[in-house]
């Protein structure tokens, strides 16, 4: 077990007063929520591309409130950053015009939305049987050495390989993989 | 007001989930079904930086990172996929790709 990954609950900070209030988590899972709605309602995929940005955004400002302000960075940059710009230029790409025009929703689409129905029950019978289980207090995570330890674990510490330097490598691979895989594919001619 | 516990997060995690489910199930426009597999790993990240928060250590967002990871790859090659198909059949609806069907 790494050291670096255990000793945040060691590090409570004290003195300051929390800054996150319970308005803003309201704020932020309501524009969640409601963006989400957005994005598989909308008929033209532009629209739904822009609610989902607002929805990773939103994601991103509740992983502050969690104490987690590198994978919120991470979120921003990658996810509002990369990803949906990929997207954007692949909906450019395909036509949109005549698609928005079609059908929106399938031939089965009473089974799929009595599937999700069945899905959300399940969830919250889970939650209300189980909300006995989980903490009242929570531990804080030091927020300014989250970076220090989320590195620590990733590339090693002082001379040791960290607990997820192998996962670190075998996700460059994937990478490398998904490059290829994504220019073989979308080129006409090798 | 009550202080926001872990619950408050799962709850949320749960709705994006639900919506991200609903949308790859009845939609047809692949680009929108393939947004919603976005919804649903963050609804998935959600939660287990809220567990992340809750147990005070650092796996949970470990986690995060390797399935944002996962997402960039996942959205590169299902676009790559999309963008090869549009060329031979010039349609994005999911119900008339059915090449493999017989």
């Amino acid at each position: 077990m790494n050291p670096a990954l255990n000793s945040a609950a060691a590090t409570m900070n004290t003195g300051m007063a929390p800054v996150a209030t319970p308005w803003f988590f309201y704020a932020l899972a309501g524009a969640a929520v409601i963006s989400a709605l957005f994005v598989i309602t909308r008929r033209n995929a532009v629209h739904s591309a822009l609610a989902l940005i607002v929805t990773l955004l939103s994601v991103a400002g509740l992983y502050l409130m969690l104490y987690a302000p590198f994978v919120a960075g991470v979120q921003i940059i990658v996810y509002a950053g990369g990803i949906m710009v990929l997207f954007l230029f692949v909906i450019m790409l395909v036509n949109v015009e005549r698609s928005s025009k079609e059908r929106q929703f399938n031939r089965i689409w009473p089974v799929g939305l009595a599937a999700a129905c069945a899905l959300m029950a399940l969830f919250v019978s889970a939650l209300v049987k189980g909300r006995a289980l989980f903490p009242e207090r929570l531990v804080k995570l030091s927020e300014g050495t989250n970076t220090q330890d989320i590195a620590k674990a990733l590339y090693g510490d002082a001379g040791r390989m960290g607990q997820y330097t192998f996962a670190f490598e075998i996700a460059s691979l994937l990478l490398l993989v998904a490059i290829l895989g994504a220019v073989i594919m979308t080129k006409k001619k090798i | 007001m009550a202080d926001i516990t872990t619950l408050h997060y799962l709850v949320v995690a749960a709705a994006l989930f639900v919506l991200g489910v609903i949308g790859v199930l009845t939609r047809r426009n692949v680009v929108i079904v393939l947004m919603s597999i976005e919804l649903i790993l963050n609804a998935v990240n959600l939660n287990l930086v809220a567990f992340s928060h809750m147990w005070g250590n650092l796996h949970g967002q470990m986690f995060t990172i390797f399935i944002i990871v996962d997402a960039a790859a996942e959205a590169a090659a299902g676009l790559g996929i999309l963008i090869a198909f549009f060329r031979n059949r010039e349609t994005i609806n999911v119900d008339e790709i059915d090449l493999l069907k017989w």
